[in-house]
């Protein structure tokens, strides 16, 4: 008997909301913001489905109905995805230790 | 590229985000976390480009639609002041979610190209994953722009509620379970506009009773959603990249959602329901009677804290909104030239978002680790000389142990009430964002400063 593959997706789903669980709990509160601002980016991903959506199909028809919110998806993930990474990159920098001088 | 080797690199993405997650359990390590997410999204990214092969019109168009909308984000993302981050998050989590509901239409206008069968035939599976991702997708947009705009100010946080609105949101929720399967059942265009129609609205009204003060919880539920909608659509695209992202994102922000209310001690449901709204007018006109009060000037402040050993600082919103984190780091760093030992003391829902203060502390240059959580600090209160509550009101108000009766009873709160004395600055007595009356503002050994937080605390930098 074979098993569907929608099985194994649905693995790699409950497993990953398991590791999620795990490791979003062993992030340090004061990191919370930035947390808040990376997951933003890294769900960003669904430009990949963006990105098939918008190239699907021949040359000539690029501009089909389908392939146009491909092309308003990507937009709108682009801006996530490097607002979110860049802003957190700039939050990042801002943590910095007691300085050992003096 | 196989379809096999593909589906590799987006696992190989899916463990670099992991890993972006994973360095956030410390700043040292959290900067080289970013890194990690950026290289799985550019994996991420360049193979789908690569597998989807190409390289005509259609990509030269691909590449200007990356950059206007990389441009954007990166100018909002160095633009953006630090105190503007809770409306940056909210406005960030309504571009997922529209984009979700962008990829779910496509997909389920042209299922051919994601092989998921033809128009009028796709694939049941396919179909309930790609009408849930679009249904949350859209709950996600409309609810965070509501969000955005009660955080902005453009709408009031005050909740909005009316009569059955609950018994409304049931009703739609439980069309929407309807309209899904028979959607399955007829394939019918019209059925998937009115879902994700139908969705727009429930964002809409399941985020107008939530009050200004729960906005923590808001946004945190909404990074959930965002995850919910994105693992949706990674099961109706079968890409793992886009599953593992979802279940993290999704169960990172619910893990936010039941700190921020561990914080508020309240339960997710009564957030959602907008609980706190009625009783805030009854405590209002209740408590009108005039209590003595003994109040200072900054020469006082001053005085009292240049001759203390320990001084903690609880700061709130009200710093953020006056703009005083940097005054409030000159006025630290006099003091420790005085040999006062200073020490940050910050509540779980202090701000509008997870974390909030610390990024506007270590924005000011403050180490953090001179920064503390609640359960860190709250008993070193008792052996300190002065507490310099700025901007902080209900998360300090000792009620929540005292009175059962009051709507804060059981929240966690920082003991500020045990040290030697309390400086509270303020601009006047009125009750925080939850209506109540702070009890501190009476006790002996208060100073209550009223004035604007940022310009107090310069006048005590120029009397020390």
């Amino acid at each position: 008997m074979e098993i569907d593959p929608f099985i194994f997706r649905l693995s790699i789903f409950i497993l990953s909301i398991f590791v999620g669980y795990y490791v979003v709990w062993s992030v340090t509160p004061s990191l919370h913001t930035p947390l808040m601002s990376v997951t933003n980016a890294i769900s960003s991903v669904i430009i990949v489905g963006a990105i098939i959506a918008a190239l699907a199909g021949d040359n000539i028809k690029i501009f089909e109905v389908s392939n146009i919110y491909g092309f308003l998806a990507i937009v709108l993930a682009a801006v996530n995805i490097f607002g979110g990474f860049l802003v957190t990159q700039r939050m990042l920098a801002m943590y910095k230790k007691k300085k050992k001088d003096k | 590229m196989t379809a096999n080797i593909l589906a590799i690199f987006y696992l190989i993405s899916g463990v670099l985000f992991i890993l972006a997650l994973r360095g956030l359990s410390s700043p040292e390590t959290s900067r080289r976390g970013n890194l990690f997410g950026i290289v799985g999204m550019a994996i991420a990214v360049s193979v789908t480009i690569l597998s989807v092969g190409n390289f005509s019109t259609g990509f030269l168009y691909l590449i200007v639609f990356l950059l206007i909308g990389g441009s954007i984000g990166a100018f909002i993302a160095f633009k953006i002041p630090m105190t503007a981050m809770p409306e940056l998050v909210a406005g960030f989590h309504s571009l997922v979610g529209l984009a979700a509901v962008f990829v779910a239409i496509s997909a389920f206008l042209n299922p051919e190209v994601f092989g998921l069968g033809t128009v009028g035939s796709i694939k049941i599976a396919s179909l309930i994953e790609m009408s849930l991702g679009a249904s949350i997708g859209a709950i996600t947009f409309t609810g965070s722009i509501i969000a955005f705009l009660k955080l902005r100010g453009i709408m009031s946080g005050s909740p909005i509620t009316f009569v059955g609105q609950h018994y409304l949101n049931l009703l739609l929720g439980l069309s929407l379970v309807g309209l899904i399967y028979y959607l399955c059942v007829t394939q019918d265009n019209n059925l998937f506009w009115t879902i994700i129609t139908i969705s727009f609205l429930v964002g809409i009204l399941l985020i107008i009773p939530i009050g200004g003060a729960d906005m923590p919880v808001v946004i945190s539920m909404l990074n959930s959603y965002s995850g919910w909608a994105a693992a949706g659509i990674g099961f109706t695209l079968e890409n793992s990249a886009l599953i593992i992202t979802g279940a993290l994102v999704g169960s990172s922000g619910a893990i936010l959602s039941y700190i921020m209310c561990k914080g508020m001690n309240r339960s997710f449901f009564n957030v959602i329901l907008g609980g706190w709204g009625a009783t805030e007018e009854s405590l209002k006109s209740s408590s009108k009677e005039q209590k003595p009060v003994k109040s200072g000037n900054s020469d006082d402040a001053a005085f009292l804290m240049k001759n203390a050993s320990s001084v903690i600082i609880v700061p709130g919103y009200g710093m953020a909104v006056a703009q005083a984190q940097h005054a409030l780091r000159e006025m630290v760093d006099a003091l420790k030239k005085n040999g006062v030992k200073v020490t940050y003391a910050i509540h779980p829902v202090a701000g509008r978002m997870p974390g909030h203060m610390n990024v506007l502390l270590a924005e000011a240059n403050v180490p953090y680790d001179e920064v503390f959580e609640l359960e860190e600090i709250n008993n070193d209160f008792a052996n300190c000389d002065v507490a310099y509550v700025i901007g902080a009101n209900d998360v300090t108000n000792p009620v929540a142990k005292s009175d059962p009766q009051s709507p804060i009873y059981g929240m966690p709160i920082l003991d500020v009430e045990k040290s030697k004395s309390v400086l509270f600055v303020k601009r006047s007595l009125s009750p925080g964002y939850a209506g109540i009356d702070n009890d501190l503002f009476y006790r002996d050994n208060t100073l209550m400063l009223f004035a604007d937080a940022k310009k107090m605390t310069e006048d005590i930098i120029k009397s020390l």
